[in-house]
């Protein structure tokens, strides 16, 4: 089975790396976008049975630093 | 003053931090990412600089989650020294034995160069060397030195008097330009800038100096 993790900068902290895509959208002609956040997907390969709150304590202890990040599982 | 300096796959001031502890007067034993305890009797712990582990996932996450780590933090909760500089800093904040995260530089640069740094505090054994006040070159060298907490941890940090260092001129969008900040306890210490690449004349400067000392001098007194 495999589980979706997405991380994202929380909200209220700056994101200077989507800061700079949004710039350079506006520079290669793309009008219009107002805001770009920048995260990271991590895919998990895990074995059949395997909880969601298991892949959430994986988040807690490494996957996301929750003093600055929010996360998301897709379990599928 | 007996010193230990971890090294992680991927550190590079690890041996520059263990000259700048022998140079004020320290033993220093160099510590195994795997090792799980601590050489005996070692008063400081040195969390280097580098890019532990490439800076995968997020700096200094994957060296927070190493072997040693448990015996740092069982150090650090008996009351030991803890000196954590730039990709330490890092470390000690992934830890949570420093409150707040380093984001990427606010210019998205990687900037290498001497800053000035503000001594906020003289109470700490790091910063007794210095006066409030004081200003002091220091280099820095970093991409995610960019000190992040939210409002009621800045507060606390101010209110406690736990900002050890503050840059002079914000180089990387830290909030209230906090360079270095102190545990509760005000002896575990991180901070992005490196002391111990001023600590020698030949290195063009010697405002470092000053840390290395005066933690020796409180150490070895202790």
């Amino acid at each position: 089975m495999k589980a979706t993790v997405h991380v994202m900068l929380k909200n209220g902290v700056l994101d200077p790396q989507g800061e700079a895509v949004r710039h350079a959208l506006g520079a290669s002609g793309f009008d219009g976008v107002k805001g770009v956040r920048q995260g990271k997907v991590i895919e998990l390969d895990l074995a059949d049975g395997t909880t969601e709150a298991q892949v959430a304590e994986m988040c807690e202890k490494l996957l996301a630093n929750t003093v600055i990040e929010s996360y998301r599982i897709d379990m599928s | 003053m007996k010193a230990a300096v971890i090294v992680f796959p991927g550190s590079n001031c690890d041996r520059d931090l263990a000259v700048a502890f022998r140079a004020a007067g320290a033993d220093v034993e160099m510590v195994w990412h795997k090792d799980t305890d601590l050489p005996a009797d070692v008063d400081i712990v040195g969390v280097p600089g580098g890019f532990s582990f490439g800076d995968y996932l997020r700096c200094g996450a994957i060296a927070a989650n190493a072997p040693v780590i448990g015996a740092l933090k069982r150090h650090a909760e008996r009351g030991g020294y803890v000196l954590g500089v730039c990709n330490g800093f890092q470390v000690l904040t992934e830890t949570g034995l420093l409150p707040g995260a380093l984001l990427r530089n606010a210019g998205l640069k990687y900037i290498c160069k001497t800053v000035g740094l503000r001594v906020e505090t003289s109470q700490s054994a790091y910063t007794e060397g210095y006066n409030a006040g004081d200003v002091i070159d220091i280099p820095i060298a970093h991409h995610d030195g960019n000190y992040f907490a939210d409002a009621d941890t800045l507060d606390a940090l101010e209110g406690e008097d736990r900002i050890a260092f503050r840059y002079t001129d914000n180089p990387n969008g830290s909030q209230r330009d906090i360079a270095g900040i102190l545990s509760p306890n005000r002896r575990v210490l991180g901070l992005m800038p490196h002391p111990e690449r001023a600590a020698d004349a030949g290195h063009g400067g010697t405002d470092g100096q000053a840390l290395f000392r005066a933690l020796a001098g409180q150490l070895t007194s202790a």
